[in-house]
């Protein structure tokens, strides 16, 4: 068996822990857990598009390194905790589904996302395009928790991490996304976060709960209830 | 088959039988150091066989030949396991005999006989062991075949004596696959041992227990053999586990006398290592709810078809 180079290693290492991330964060009940999660994914992610960004000598690859890092290890952590606190919830998060069930809807939708992402790596010429597959997987379990909780900020947290699974997917298929692209969806997921900030007070406000099943209901039919 | 092949199997048979109860008597220990108790003596769990074998047995006069088949049959399958496990070589004339899959198939053996038996007097205590030892069983068996197949696709081949030589002679690098595998079959170790997130040793007549349930009935010689089938089998699966991830020190195929004799002091180092882990895990985890038991061995699946999911991806 020949042995791949070490940072190779090191990036399928980082891949791996990036899926059972994903897994940790399908299968956690506290919702204080679940940022620091998040966090450990954006921690994770910009270790790995730093080395590749060194094994490739990509300068640019080591700006958005370094952008996840403030942004998804310290910013996102901290507004969410932030709200947290001034919502005053610390609730244990409700699914829909208990929890082993969903792990195994999880073990399916990897090896879909690992069978859809097989050709495509193949006709990739990086030295990442094995991890596509994990980017997918990531992408897709993340799809898999915003569909299963019931409240309103595991669902933000799970398309913040759906946003980590795309950059990674970014990463592996083709070295990352040119840096005007990155900086606007930095953005855009930075204003998108401040956005749903409020809108997590206005559905306070309105229905003393933060359970999305609430705004399943037209307001008429409320009334005639 | 080999003059040093039979030897190695004898001396592999003769140490995995005299070694277990030393296993559990040393990671008892290393539990009562960590626990600021006094620890018991190392040799308690041999005092303890020796005098279970000179007492008289009693069994229940509607005990079915089941009951009294049990302990031979749960001691002959964990003896037999011994001898396929490569812990001190990997030339084993027995080791053909079974590969990876038979093995998890011996070991399920031995559940169903000591679940039948557990049964077999009608006691509630038994047949509640018996339920929850089964409600285990099939969790924890598909997290195990899981690890054995990780480790089959990394060598291609389900024989065990195949796949440590492949391990332990493969180039050094990072394995994820191996690293989730490992973390899963821990897991699945700790359930099948009745070991603390799911199942308390230290205890008779609780009604929490699982394992002690169902022997309450046996006595004298049964249940020495019983207890001495238990101590065989955390001994074999602490040995698959040093095998799978930890080949390093186990005598080759062409290995003279000297590597199967040098295999010895590393596998009771490995070993005391692994009481020590296994001390330390008991410690500073809590009892589960049985309820909570699918989550954990769950967990434990996830991680294994992962593990085997990464590598047929990642190739590593």
């Amino acid at each position: 068996m020949a042995t791949a180079p070490l940072w190779a290693q090191l990036i399928n290492l980082l891949a791996a822990i990036l899926l059972l991330l994903a897994f940790a964060m399908l299968a956690q009940r506290r919702v204080l857990t679940l940022i620091d999660l998040f966090a450990a994914q954006g921690f994770a992610l910009a270790c790995s598009t730093a080395i590749v960004a060194y094994a490739t000598r990509q300068p640019h690859l080591f700006w958005s390194a370094g952008l996840t890092l403030v942004l998804k290890v310290a910013a996102l952590p901290w507004l969410l905790y932030r709200l947290i606190r001034q919502l005053d919830v610390r609730w244990d998060v409700e699914g829909l589904i208990n929890i082993p069930t969903t792990m195994l809807i999880g073990i399916v939708l990897v090896v879909f996302a690992f069978n859809l992402a097989y050709p495509i790596s193949q006709l990739a010429n990086t030295i990442t395009r094995a991890t596509l597959g994990i980017a997918m997987a990531s992408v897709m379990l993340s799809f898999l928790m915003m569909i299963t909780r019931r409240k309103a900020v595991p669902q933000v947290i799970g398309f913040l991490s759906m946003e980590n699974g795309l950059f990674f997917a970014a990463t592996s298929a083709t070295y990352g996304m040119p840096m005007v692209v990155e900086l606007g969806i930095a953005l855009d997921v930075l204003v998108a976060m401040l956005i749903l900030g409020v809108f997590f007070f206005q559905i306070r406000e309105q229905f003393d709960s933060l359970d999305l099943k609430h705004l399943e209901k037209l307001r008429d039919a409320q009334e005639a209830e | 088959m080999t003059t040093t092949g039979i030897i190695s199997q004898l001396l592999q048979l003769v140490i995995a039988l005299v070694l277990a109860p030393l296993l559990v008597g040393w990671v008892n220990q290393c539990r009562a150091w960590l626990q600021n108790k006094r620890a018991p003596s190392l040799l308690l769990p041999y005092r303890t066989i020796r005098k279970l074998f000179h007492k008289d047995a009693v069994v229940a006069d509607n005990a079915s030949p089941i009951f009294r088949l049990t302990p031979y049959v749960v001691f002959a399958a964990m003896a037999l396991a011994a001898a396929i496990v490569p812990s001190l070589a990997t030339d084993l004339p027995f080791g053909h005999a079974a590969d990876a899959i038979a093995l998890v198939g011996l070991f399920a053996l031995a559940r169903v006989f000591i679940a039948l038996a557990a049964m077999d007097l009608g006691t509630a205590f038994g047949s509640l062991g018996a339920r929850r030892e089964m409600f285990i069983g099939f969790l924890a068996e598909p997290a195990l075949l899981m690890v054995l197949f990780t480790a089959s696709l990394i060598s291609g081949a389900t024989l065990l004596p195949t796949i440590v030589e492949t391990l332990a002679h493969r180039d050094i690098a990072i394995y994820p696959s191996l690293a989730f595998a490992g973390v899963a079959f821990t897991m699945v170790s700790l359930a099948e041992n009745a070991r603390i997130p799911v199942d308390n040793p230290a205890t008779h007549l609780e009604l929490t227990m699982i394992h002690e349930a169902m022997i309450l009935e046996y006595s004298a010689r049964h249940l020495a053999l019983i207890e001495w089938a238990s101590a065989l089998k955390l001994f074999n699966y602490s040995c698959i586990g040093l095998a799978l991830f930890l080949p390093f020190g186990i005598a080759g195929a062409g290995a003279g006398w000297l590597a199967i004799l040098a295999a010895t002091p590393a596998l009771i180092g490995k070993l005391a290592v692994g009481g020590f882990a296994l001390a330390l895990i008991e410690t500073l985890s809590a009892k589960l709810r049985i309820f909570r038991a699918p989550e954990f061995l769950g967990t434990a699946f996830l991680l294994a078809v992962l593990a085997m999911l990464v590598n047929l991806l990642l190739g590593s």
